[in-house]
């Protein structure tokens, strides 16, 4: 097919609109994605027991990035000490987990693996759901989607908003879930903060007791757990990025050709 | 049927085709097959000598966009039945395994999922085009009617559809739309139970939607759509300027403004399909959710008939409906009105009174009306993705008058006498590449 280039100005035109057009909405879907979690974040104002430390808790961000293969790996080991005594990924296998997250067998089973386990069960608690029904007044609920169903905000603040009250059973309340049946499971690492509220609305924490953790190292250690969770909400979005940048290459290219065939038989049309 | 002057729209059954259409008898395979089927006259007559304006704009893609989106449904429909299975215990389950243990698995779940959306955005502007440039009018009302009703399986199909996950908002979703029936006066109770097939959404109406879904309305909506084709192929296509291009013949009896379909619309079209899965890809792959637009969060939570999600909302292509329904208070009204609203279109070509079919040609109070109509639609849809609260109420309500406004004023403000037309030219405005 031979394309004299010189008579058609406007078709080329329009061509690099459409490509424009299409590589930045591209670029624009990648970057909300990927890295939407840049902005805000519950580091951001709080220093070191300021008074407003909490206030704008309800902006605060995950900032979790599921391509940080190490941070998934910490948020894993976070997961199998902290909350696999209660809740499950009954959707999880751990050999699914150790492949994507680069965890050679010896070390998964060594480090992760509940004694008795194979590589190719799903991740179950022990805790029976009756006693724990009993316990909590409610069985603990699955997490394998919970960061698809409530978002990976909504758990950041989640763990970074218990504070203790006497009122509730378990001691600990929550800003994020009020009345949250879960006990402060975490505070022996972040310690136990207190709730100043100002109308109704919260208008700092008060660190009453410290943790092992620093502030900063807590939000760190959060911060892979939501990570994690967000993995395992949903195991191949790392592939499902990777494999999209190739299609949508393929089809501008497919497009480009498509446009070039149809002005060479619109020569036709006067 | 007059013999005479030979066109390539009406044919006596079994008279020669037109030189031109099938210039050299095939040999070999293909001479072979063409004495046992028709092929080669199928492609002459619906594709190399079926005659298209040469105006078509960028709305003119929609049509062959909603063919491949039908088709892809249909594809990756095909796919997820050999992993999905329906029941109360296992469909939600079964959703997880097709996204996590099935060989691209989430890849065929994703595009099906977008694909129901994508189906509503390329038909919602399929139909504005129709708006735009009156292609309802004369003699097309049929050809619109069959697509109103294809559009109105395409629903139904979605409702079912968005139900098999049996995720949270798949229950509650169902438990609203199916109670809509329930204010139907005398009947509605039992007519809801019957569709049900139980006191209350269970496994015995997920069941009967996993059937309606893969097998009846697919099966309709095949039917309908070919007959939308046929009908279409009676008429021709309109165009932007709503003119008739076959009542400009040339002398070989073809329309002056009229080109073959194929090869020329074929690859204008192909540019479009490139075009169209780029956007598409886009969605599936980098955001295949849409920040909940296209999959709710509350439907990644198994189905549970204790916990209502915080405000139950439709997917989106079904909120301005939904927006209509809330604005009123009266439910039974509300549901009435809801539906004399998707109803509505069907009477579009004998509600409008202007002797011109496009817009182009139009005075400003039908442009202004479409316009109204364009934004009221939206705001609509915007405003059924919201609690049913306040300013949104309120706004609901004045955005339902305007949506009612558009088609039930036609009759008055459509008229040459109130809103005068423009000379109409008489040939396409076209403007070579």
């Amino acid at each position: 097919m031979r394309i004299n280039r010189s008579r058609v100005p406007k078709g080329r035109f329009l061509l690099a609109v459409i490509i424009e057009c299409v590589l930045a909405t591209g670029a624009a879907a990648v970057f909300s994605t990927v890295h939407a979690e840049e902005a805000g974040g519950a580091g951001g104002k709080e220093e070191g027991g300021k008074a407003a430390w909490g206030a704008d808790w309800k902006s605060w961000r995950a900032k979790t990035d599921v391509a940080d293969t190490a941070s998934l790996q910490r948020g894993a080991r976070n997961f199998a000490n902290y909350c696999l005594g209660c809740h499950s990924l009954k959707y999880e296998r751990w050999s699914r987990l150790g492949k994507d997250l680069d965890i050679p067998e010896d070390i998964l089973a060594k480090n992760l693996l509940p004694p008795g386990d194979k590589p190719a069960n799903y991740i179950l608690t022990s805790m029976p759901a009756a006693d724990a029904e009993t316990w909590f007044g409610k069985t603990p609920p699955d997490l394998s989607l919970m960061a698809r169903a409530r978002g990976k905000d909504y758990l950041f603040r989640l763990f970074m908003t218990y504070y203790s009250d006497p009122t509730r059973p378990t001691g600990a309340n929550n800003l994020q879930l009020p009345a949250i049946a879960m006990p402060a499971v975490l505070s022996e690492l972040e310690g136990v903060k207190r709730a100043v509220f100002k109308d109704g609305e919260l208008d700092h924490f008060e660190q009453v007791a410290p943790g092992r953790l620093t502030r900063a190292e807590y939000e760190g250690f959060v911060r892979d757990t939501v990570n994690f969770l967000d993995y395992v909400g949903e195991p191949t979005q790392a592939a499902r990025r990777s494999l999209g940048v190739w299609v949508v290459l393929f089809l501008l290219v497919f497009t480009w050709l498509a446009w070039l065939m149809k002005r060479e038989f619109w020569k036709d049309v006067h | 049927m007059a013999a005479k002057t030979p066109s390539p729209e009406v044919r006596a059954p079994g008279a020669p085709l037109p030189d031109t259409v099938n210039p050299l008898p095939r040999k070999g395979f293909m001479g072979w097959l063409n004495k046992r089927m028709p092929v080669d006259e199928f492609i002459a007559n619906q594709l190399t000598g079926y005659y298209a304006p040469k105006n078509f704009n960028i709305w003119y893609f929609f049509g062959s966009l909603a063919l491949l989106v039908l088709v892809m449904q249909l594809l990756t429909g095909i796919f997820l039945t050999m992993f999905y299975k329906p029941g109360e215990l296992t469909s939600f389950d079964s959703v997880e395994f097709i996204m996590r243990e099935v060989n691209s698995g989430w890849l065929i779940r994703y595009l099906h999922s977008t694909g129901a959306s994508a189906f509503f955005i390329v038909v919602y502007l399929h139909m504005f085009r129709a708006l735009l440039y009156g292609s309802y009018k004369a003699p097309r009302e049929l050809l619109w009617i069959l697509g109103m009703v294809v559009y109105l399986a395409l629903m139904a199909e979605a409702f079912m559809g968005y139900v098999l996950p049996w995720g949270n908002m798949s229950f509650w979703g169902a438990q609203v739309i199916v109670n809509l029936f329930g204010t139907i006066p005398a009947i509605g109770p039992p007519l809801v139970e019957w569709i049900r097939g139980d006191y209350g959404i269970a496994d015995a109406t997920l069941n009967r939607f996993f059937s309606l879904h893969v097998v009846a309305i697919p099966l309709a909506l095949l039917l309908l759509v070919m007959l939308h084709l046929v009908a279409l192929r009676r008429t021709g296509s309109n165009n932007p300027d709503g003119i008739e291009i076959k009542e400009k013949l040339g002398a070989d009896g073809k329309p002056l403004d009229g080109i073959p379909f194929h090869p020329y619309y074929t690859v204008k079209d192909v540019v479009g399909v490139g075009v169209f899965l780029m956007l598409f890809s886009i969605i599936v792959f980098f955001v295949p959710t849409l920040g909940g637009l296209f999959l709710e969060g509350p439907n990644f939570e198994p189905a549970n008939p204790m916990s209502t999600p915080e405000h139950i909302a439709p997917v989106w292509y079904f909120t301005p409906f939904y927006a209509i329904l809330r604005a009123v208070p009266d439910q039974r009204t509300g549901a009435l009105l809801m539906g004399i609203a998707v109803l509505s279109f069907l009477l579009l070509p004998w509600l409008d009174r202007s002797p011109v079919k496009s817009m182009r040609y139009r005075g400003p109070i039908s442009r202004i009306m479409l316009a109204l109509f364009a934004v009221s639609f939206v705001a609509l849809g915007y405003l059924g993705l919201q609690p049913a609260e306040g300013l949104y109420v309120i706004l609901a309500r004045i955005f339902s008058v305007i949506y009612f406004a558009y088609f039930w004023l036609m009759p008055i403000y459509s008229r040459p006498s109130v809103d005068p037309v423009k000379a109409v030219p008489e040939r396409v405005v076209f403007n070579a590449h």
